[in-house]
């Protein structure tokens, strides 16, 4: 099973924030001091200069969701939340690690990042440094099956997301439960 | 016009028609205070910061309208976190103005810098930090509009030595102009949530309205009462709401909670219903909570969507402002065919408010036309809890120890009924709660959520600087004095006549009554010493009257005498009985079922 997939526990939400400096801290020491469990974070510039995105997968097993984002609401800097479930959302994630890859392994560890549609972004004597772009889940797998070969180094991004697009009339669940027209808390 | 960033923040304040703020100069603050010699504001020179933040809320609490203070950097901006985190706890409006060190200094340790944003960031519901002049007009109008609308609360603008030197142009913002993005507070409630709730209202046999501090935030004390006259649905008030329906009221039933009253207490433990108005189920109020009012379906109303279905989820939610919402739902009450009790609202003749709470609404009366008699049964049973478990204590006549109790009711008797009660933190906050009649909202003042020792003397001082005309007592405790007693010399020098009533019982009382209780009558440091320090000379020497009670035949007179002095404050110390104990009490962690009434109260006590 997964370690960081799609399970019940966690929970991806999109908050549109100000872009504005100690917005960050703001989220998060929010997350910190009501004991709210942050899994993975990722922020950037959204494609409005005045916000920013924060993709933050939450542990849902520390406090319900709905708590969760209605205090989020509360600051007053964050402009908008979209609950993304991993049901209905698509959700990528960037793996980078450095892999033991001596002579006899190397061939294998290349056909590996092949076989994941990765690639091999830097070559060394003994080592491979790969990177891979995908679902979670394939980023677990793929985690799996190098670490026999021995992993030096590993970082992922934290996953980012935006909602699966609708292609019935039936409206998904990944709709906004907070946009910057609806009421919002004081 | 160009004006300096200073000048720019003073005029803004004057601009949101502040009349008063209170404060303390320093380094970085240096450039703002210079205008303030030439403004219309009044200010208000604390002996501590802390005094400031306290006599703003006290001021706030009293008024309804913001409470401003203003102090340097870094030790003066983080002395006036303590009333920062109790204006969150009890949403009370406050924009608190701080000087910070230059830009160029920000971030290099400098002298008196304080990160103050970063460390009020948990207890303000917004702060800003200045970093140019030509923000300050905006964000001091977007500072008030945080800090007053929505579900009230704090805010802090930290404003940079050279942001306040430099010169900028001057504006004032139009409403639009304000840079908010993320802030849409809620008021209306949903009306198909209010008539759900409306319908519950009818339905109900054992009905409770649980008003909390968001009945007065939202000003809806005369709302909560039609409401209550109209139905027949009885009230308890949490230490938040004292005052925001009267205690004199047939229909009330006093304070619930953990020293609340046993009627209170068990009519939500026994209730089919709670009507929970502004309230926001605190562990002090529900006890144990898995144990709560566990036959009860659950109204809840809140400005504050956070609120709804945190602690106790709710049968029919509605995030909204209490007054809005009550008057929806009596609209509602109306389309379900309630009727009004005639021209005679206000409860006076066919209300079922006229009848005691204990008696079942008379046949044939229009209090009985509707299901209002159906409440008969529980109102009897909730008269038989008052007759059976009253609050009591017992005052010796002669010489023997003072009760504290006896204290707060000759000060409640011989004080105008409107007298503005400011409270400490402890035994004597809870006896002034119970003992006291609040039959006028804002005239309870005082520390519920953070629970802030030191909190009465300040908050007294401010509650008169904004209610001149009426009484202001302060009921302390002699721990809780200590605190924070240097106000004085500032009420002394500021011509602010607030009286403070000290129940002396040489202890940290209520800390002593858990150990008594709780912990082996292991007492660990909680002795005070009656006499060290000497309240009556350290009263004077901060120009106030001081006076002695050590009896309760000296009680009445001292009191008259502190009464009749207008000029000055006035410091009564009043010797208690050390081993009083707050009944009744709901023990740390157990459930209300299990609420342990005054011992005297005998086989009937539980």
């Amino acid at each position: 099973m997964s370690v960081y997939g799609t399970d019940q526990h966690h929970h991806t939400l999109s908050v549109l924030v100000e872009n504005k400096s100690g917005v960050l801290a703001r989220v998060a020491g929010l997350f910190s001091r009501r004991g709210y469990n942050i899994f993975s974070l990722a922020v950037a510039p959204s494609d409005d200069e005045r916000f920013s995105r924060i993709t933050i997968v939450v542990d849902v097993a520390s406090a319900p969701l709905e708590q969760i984002i209605k205090q989020l609401d509360k600051l007053v800097p964050v402009v908008a939340i979209t609950e993304l479930d991993p049901a209905h959302s698509r959700e990528r994630e960037l793996l980078l690690a450095t892999v033991e890859a001596g002579p006899e392994a190397r061939g294998q560890v290349i056909e590996l990042v092949g076989v994941f549609e990765g690639k091999i972004v830097d070559v060394g004597r003994e080592r491979l440094t790969v990177m891979l772009a995908g679902a979670p889940s394939k980023l677990d797998d793929f985690e799996d099956l190098i670490r026999g070969y021995g992993i030096v180094e590993l970082q992922r991004t934290g996953r980012v997301a935006l909602p699966m697009l609708d292609r019935s009339d039936h409206r998904g669940r990944s709709g906004p439960v907070s946009a910057p027209d609806t009421e919002k808390a004081g | 016009m160009e004006i300096t960033g200073a000048q720019a923040l003073i005029k803004s304040l004057e601009m949101q028609q502040v009349e008063v703020m209170f404060g303390l100069p320093g380094g970085a603050i240096l450039p703002v205070y210079d205008p303030v010699l030439d403004s219309s504001i009044r200010h208000i020179l604390v002996r501590h910061e802390q005094g400031a933040g306290h006599m703003a809320e006290g001021y706030a609490q009293v008024t309804g309208r913001p409470g401003v203070a203003m102090v340097t950097s870094g030790p003066g901006a983080t002395n006036i976190v303590t009333p920062l985190a109790d204006a969150y706890m009890d949403s009370i409006p406050l924009v608190v103005i701080t000087g910070q060190v230059a830009t160029s200094s920000i971030g290099t340790d400098a002298f008196q810098e304080s990160d103050i944003t970063g460390i009020t960031m948990g207890v303000t519901k917004h702060n800003w930090l200045v970093t140019d002049g030509a923000d300050i007009p905006r964000v001091v109008a977007e500072a008030f509009h945080v800090a007053t609308t929505g579900r009230p609360g704090p805010v802090l603008v930290d404003i940079p030595k050279d942001v306040a030197q430099k010169p900028m142009a001057w504006y004032w913002p139009e409403p639009g102009d304000l840079d908010l993005p993320g802030y849409h507070p809620v008021t209306e409630g949903d009306p198909v949530r209010i008539r759900e709730a409306a319908e519950l209202l009818l339905t109900a046999e054992r009905p409770v309205i649980y008003a909390g501090g968001g009945i007065l935030k939202a000003r809806a004390a005369d709302a909560l009462r039609e409401l209550a006259e109209r139905t027949g649905i009885p009230v308890v008030t949490t230490l938040m709401a004292r005052g925001s329906f009267p205690d004199s009221h047939p229909l009330c039933l006093g304070m619930p909670g953990m020293h609340g009253n046993y009627t209170a207490v068990t009519a939500m433990q026994q209730a089919d219903l709670l009507i929970a108005l502004g309230s926001r189920f605190d562990d002090r109020v529900t006890g144990k909570i898995d144990a709560f009012a566990p036959h009860a379906k659950v109204i809840h109303v809140d400005i504050d969507p956070a609120e709804l279905h945190k602690v106790r989820v709710a049968d029919v939610a509605v995030a909204g402002d209490c007054r809005l919402v009550i008057e929806e739902m009596l609209g509602a009450l109306d389309g379900l065919g309630l009727a009004h009790a005639g021209t005679t609202r206000a409860g006076r003749g066919g209300s079922p408010a006229d009848a005691p709470v204990g008696a079942p609404a008379a046949p044939g009366s229009r209090a009985a036309a509707f299901p209002r008699e159906r409440l008969g049964a529980w109102r009897a049973q909730l008269g038989e809890w008052q007759a059976r478990f009253p609050l009591v204590y017992d005052q010796q006549d002669g010489p023997g120890p003072l009760k504290p109790q006896f204290v707060l009711e000759v000060l409640r008797d011989a004080t105008p009924e409107d007298t503005i009660v400011a409270s400490g933190v402890g035994q004597h906050q809870m006896f002034a709660s119970q003992w006291w009649r609040f039959d006028h909202p804002y005239t309870w003042v005082n520390s519920g959520g953070l629970g802030t020792m030191g909190f009465a003397v300040p908050a007294a001082i401010g509650a008169k600087v904004g209610r001149p005309d009426k009484t202001v007592w302060a009921v302390d405790g002699d721990g809780c004095f200590q605190m924070t007693a240097q106000e004085l010399v500032t009420a002394t020098s500021e011509r602010i006549p607030v009286k403070i009533a000290i129940l002396n019982n040489a202890y940290l009382g209520m800390v002593r009554q858990w150990q008594e209780m709780f912990y082996e009558e292991r007492y660990s440091e909680v002795y005070l010493s009656p006499d060290l320090p000497d309240y009556v000379g350290w009263a004077e020497s901060m120009g106030c009257v001081g006076i002695r009670v050590e009896s309760p035949g000296e009680v009445a007179a001292a009191i008259d005498k502190a009464n009749a002095v207008d000029d000055r404050p006035v410091v009564i110390d009043f010797r208690t009985d050390a081993f009083e104990k707050v009944f009744p009490m709901v023990p740390a962690g157990a459930s209300n079922d299990d609420i342990i009434v005054d011992p005297s109260l005998g086989e009937a006590g539980r």
